[in-house]
């Protein structure tokens, strides 16, 4: 519809699905800091007048990307990279401290924030790295290269302290996956958080019952001409009883109290229902508060701006990291369901179009894209409505803040652009 | 496998977070969650609580403002706090530890400074108040006493505590609730409903405006007026009659079963129990273990109801046919109880039922009581049937007032005496003190002239009952405008209340006449006894007296019981008649009498046994 030029092959279904979310983002940023002296929407000098400004910004930005040459991006990351890299390390020297992190630049009339310039760029980076002709990602070799381009910015942004922003990368595992990452390394991690959670939950007694009872009955109802060697098996259990002893030393010395108290709180650990109760009230301030609003919405919502905790300003941080709660409590299920729906969508359209690329280099930056944005939606919402114990990271295209909304749109687009040109690369 | 990978993760996460939603917003929604939401702050704008008249209208009840000095210590600025101690009254030190207290409590929420100002300290200090920022005067309302008696059957009001909170949701903190008398009993009517305002907060408890713009408010409605059964001018003379005296009358209109009056001596002044001394009087009260004020004797006190008594056993023999009115018994200064004589002050000779009842004659009622037993087979027989007659009057069991106190009293049945004796191991003669209503047998004032108006109504009594009209529909609960029959026919009645006008007219009573006023009663001289340091010593008797009048049509039926006030006419009967007299005539013409009674006080026979000292006792002192 609009030709020939990069507007007649952008993909506009991710563009209205972008559109939407930033736009109810924005509405319910609106809701949360709207006070009685409030004037207009284009006041400045409000949470939502800011963040309207900065949906001006990544306008601007989109357009940006949209008429650089694709290839750039491809061309330049390795100095994405590098530069990403030494801002990061820069922040030791030069960063600015906010509540308690220091993960800024003051750039005088914005904050920037490296560590969000960093997903873009390593993003590109890896791709790069492993559309390589001579890479090959079954060898012990590339991994390890791979590991390292994930990992460095990570080990960077930990000591902040940014946890929260730390484990994002991690999200970069899934594009290892797609390109032929043994799944079994998945399969290693998920088996060692089971054992993490469960020897919290039942101690290491219980965890060395339970597997030596699922492994007799593995050799009881198998087939007779399944073999199965038993040395390795023993092997995994004692390693296992090993490392479920050592979680108990970790757990008790290594963690702080804090630490400790949101994996109670997560996993129920104190059977006390009343200090329980307290812990949720205290340690849990946050969670409870954003579920009591949730909650508290029902099906059908308060109404737009009728939502009491939102209003009177109960849940601590709701413009950023708690901005899901507020769709709760106004818009209830039909709004949240709305959103999660809406944010399903959008991820399966961007691994659609990641999956149709024919350059490797585009669909496995489009993974990194979309693993970033699917990790921090997991664990944002999760934390919302207390699946998950609290780590402070954004909810993408909804939370308040610059950094976030343009480094997340400049993602997003990139990988647009990219695809716009895929017919081309045909050529 | 891979191609599938993350969008298997992204369909497990959205099915993972909508089930997670549908529990937290389907399932753990309550939509009255808007009572504990910590948004929205409930202003409370209580009603003016009822009035309270008599049954002539005349106001008992009503209420008056107070105005307390209230504080909010974060916004107060300097001042001068010697001047401003001197505006309000009160020491420099006693200020600084109030203020204190205050800003322990909440620096942000109102504390009480000075409570209760007079109406003069706050006509004074209204001007003035606005130059001292923090400070303000806030208006209550307090119950205010148009009359100093009825103290326990009005009963007080009083701050709800915590168990009422906990199982009332219409309560809250700080919120003032009948807690005895009339106002416990009808609160509900009383406290009317209060209003409330939806304010929104934000969580530094700032209000930030109304929520949903008052949609949610509510107008209090006013309490209604009651119109109880007392009459305001008969319980006042009453209460100066008992002065110096210990007990309880009731008064019973028996056509309707109202009570005129229920007077406990000795009471206080139910004003006592309102303002700035409140705390401090009540402790006075409630410790005053001799003289007891906050227990209502006149429902409460369970004692032996003396000659009394004799007149239903009277009508029990009457109705079981074992005596006819003319049926004789001799009196041989007492009689015998195998060989032992039991005394008897009538006189002695030859009796009948009219001149029984009349001299009080035990030998008489002990002759009765032996044939109600013989009529029948075993002595277990005889007590069922006995039993029944007497609980018919209301005996024996909580009569079902509209006072949220009361005491059971007691008529024994064959199980009580199986428990004292053994079974089988008693008989009509072991239990014959009962015959003359002394014995097991106890009763309340309130039930004395229960049995009183029953008798005077020929057989049926209506539950006595203080609610005359609840606001302007005059109605109340049916079950007191409903008769309760005796087990005694109509017809017997008659001979037994000739029998009592005799008493007025010419036996143990014709000291008490009133001119122009015929009444029906019974004396009673009650032997008491009581343990002091655990010895056991007898005491002057109880002076008792229960009658109706006029005798025909009775517009009056009371019951009088003074402690220690030896024989039955000497106190019982003087104030029976004085506030007959008073209710029926409406003034007294017996004014030395008046006199006497309104100044004579028993506290001499109250010391006697804390005293330490030998005393004598049933002196004919006058």
């Amino acid at each position: 519809m609009f030709g020939r030029g990069v507007f007649g092959r952008i993909d506009w279904i991710t563009i209205i699905l972008y559109a939407l979310l930033v736009f109810i983002g924005w509405i319910n940023i609106y809701s949360t800091s709207l006070t009685d002296q409030s004037t207009s929407i284009f006041d400045f000098s409000t949470l939502y007048g800011k963040q309207l400004f900065f949906i001006g910004v990544s306008l601007l930005g989109i357009i940006l990307v949209l008429f650089v040459e694709s290839n750039f991006f491809e061309r330049f990351s390795s100095i994405f990279y590098v530069v990403s890299i030494l801002l990061l390390a820069g922040l030791f020297v030069f960063g600015k401290t906010i509540a308690g992190a220091t993960s800024w630049y003051n750039l005088g009339f914005f904050n920037l924030q490296p560590s969000e310039l960093g997903k873009v760029a390593t993003a590109l980076a890896l791709a790069k790295f492993l559309s390589d002709i001579q890479t090959d990602i079954r060898t012990r070799k590339h991994q390890m290269y791979a590991l390292v381009i994930i990992l460095l910015p990570a080990f960077l942004i930990l000591p902040q302290p940014d946890p929260g922003s730390a484990l994002i990368y991690f999200a970069f595992f899934f594009v290892l996956f797609r390109e032929g990452f043994p799944l079994y390394y998945l399969g290693i991690l998920l088996f060692i958080v089971v054992l993490f959670v469960s020897t919290l939950m039942f101690g290491t007694v219980w965890v060395t019952i339970g597997m030596i009872v699922i492994t007799l009955l593995v050799y009881t109802f198998k087939k007779a001409s399944l073999k199965i060697p038993l040395l390795p098996v023993l092997g995994v259990i004692i390693i296992s009883t090993l490392f479920s002893l050592s979680v108990n030393f970790v757990y008790e010395n290594v963690f702080e109290q804090r630490h400790r108290d949101r994996f109670t709180l997560w996993l129920g650990l104190e059977k006390d229902e009343k200090k329980l109760e307290e812990i949720r009230k205290t340690i849990g301030y946050n969670t409870y508060q954003s579920e009591k609003a949730i909650e508290s919405g029902g099906f059908f919502g308060k109404g737009f701006l009728e939502g009491t905790r939102t209003k009177g300003d109960f849940v601590p941080e709701q413009h950023t990291d708690y901005i899901f709660s507020s769709v709760g409590e106004e818009w209830g299920f039909l709004g949240t369901a709305t959103v999660i729906l809406l944010f399903s969508v959008f991820f399966l359209r961007l691994i659609y179009i990641a999956e149709r690329q024919k350059s490797d280099f585009s669909r496995m930056y489009g993974y990194g894209v979309i693993s970033i944005l699917v990790f921090h939606y997991f664990i944002n919402i999760g934390m919302v409505i207390g699946l998950l114990p609290t780590i402070g990271v954004p909810l993408p295209f909804f939370s308040y803040g610059g950094s976030g909304l343009i480094f997340f749109t400049m993602l997003l687009f990139i990988f647009l652009k990219l695809d716009s040109n895929r017919l081309k690369d045909g050529i | 496998m891979k191609k599938l990978l993350l969008s298997s993760v992204v369909i497990l996460i959205g099915f993972t977070f909508l089930g997670r939603l549908s529990y937290l917003q389907l399932f753990r929604f309550s939509p009255d969650q808007i009572l504990d939401d910590p948004a929205i702050k409930k202003i409370y704008d209580y009603p003016e609580r009822g009035y309270i008249y008599d049954r002539n209208g005349e106001l008992m009840v009503g209420n008056q403002p107070a105005y307390d000095v209230m504080v909010i210590p974060r916004e107060v600025k300097p001042l001068d706090t010697l001047e401003f101690c001197g505006l309000l009254g009160i020491e420099k030190a006693v200020f600084l530890d109030k203020m204190e207290k205050a800003k322990t409590y909440s620096p942000r929420l109102p504390s009480v400074l000075v409570p209760q100002l007079s109406k003069e300290d706050y006509a004074r200090l209204q001007e003035k108040m606005r130059h001292y920022a923090g400070f303000y005067i806030q208006k209550r309302s307090l119950r205010y006493y148009a009359t100093n008696s009825a103290a326990n059957v009005l009963g007080y009001i009083s701050e709800v505590n915590e168990w009422e909170l906990k199982n009332n949701p219409n309560y809250v903190a700080g919120e003032l609730k009948g807690h005895t008398g009339v106002e416990k009993q009808y609160e509900e009517v009383l406290r009317g409903r209060k209003g409330v305002k939806h304010i929104q907060k934000d969580r530094f408890n700032r209000d930030i405006g109304p929520y949903k713009s008052g949609k949610l408010d509510t107008l209090p409605e006013q309490g209604k007026e009651i119109h109880i059964t007392l009459d305001k001018k008969l319980q006042e003379y009453g209460e100066r009659l008992m002065h110096g005296k210990h007990g309880g009358i009731v008064a019973i209109e028996p056509n309707s079963g109202e009570i005129l009056a229920m007077i406990s001596g000795p009471t206080y002044d139910p004003a006592l129990l309102v303002g700035r001394e409140r705390s401090k009087n009540y402790s006075k009260l409630h410790y005053d273990t001799i003289s007891k004020p906050t227990w209502d004797r006149s429902i409460l006190a369970q004692q032996s109801p003396g000659s009394p008594f004799k007149t239903l056993n009277a009508l029990v023999g009457l109705q079981e046919g074992v005596i006819e009115p003319n049926t004789k018994f001799r009196c041989y200064h007492g009689f015998y109880v195998g060989n032992t004589l039991r005394g008897c002050h009538c006189g002695g000779g030859v009796r009948d039922l009219n001149s029984g009842i009349q001299q009080s004659c035990n030998a008489y009622f002990a002759g009765v009581f032996r044939k109600i037993y013989d009529k029948y087979r075993t002595t277990d027989e005889g007590m069922d049937v006995w039993e029944k007659h007497m609980k018919s009057f209301g005996l024996g069991n909580y009569l079902g007032t509209d006072l949220p106190t009361g005491a059971p009293g007691r008529i024994p049945d064959k199980a009580y005496y199986d428990k004292w004796y053994g079974d089988g191991r008693w008989a009509a003669s072991t239990i014959i003190s009962n015959s003359i209503g002394q014995g097991e047998i106890a009763a309340t004032p309130l039930q004395l002239a229960n049995m009183t108006a029953a008798i005077a109504n020929r057989g049926y009594f209506y539950t006595p009952h203080v609610i005359k009209n609840i606001g302007n529909s005059g109605a109340i609960d049916p079950k007191y405008t409903e008769p309760h029959y005796t087990t005694i026919d109509r017809k017997h009645f008659d001979p037994v209340i000739e029998g009592m006008a005799n008493v007025y007219k010419y036996g143990t009573a014709r000291w008490i006449q009133i001119p122009d006023v015929e009444i029906a009663g019974k004396t009673g001289t009650v032997e008491n006894f009581i343990r002091v340091d655990g010895e056991r010593m007898q005491l002057t008797d109880h002076s008792v007296f229960v009658a109706f009048a006029p005798v025909e049509n009775p517009q009056i039926a009371l019951a009088v019981y003074i402690e220690n006030g030896y024989y039955g006419a000497r106190y019982a009967g003087h104030i029976a008649s004085l506030l007959i007299e008073k209710y029926i005539k409406g003034e007294i013409t017996r004014k030395d009498l008046e006199k006497r009674m309104l100044e004579k006080t028993l506290e001499h026979e109250y010391a006697k046994p804390y005293s330490g000292e030998p005393f004598k006792i049933n002196e004919y002192v006058w």
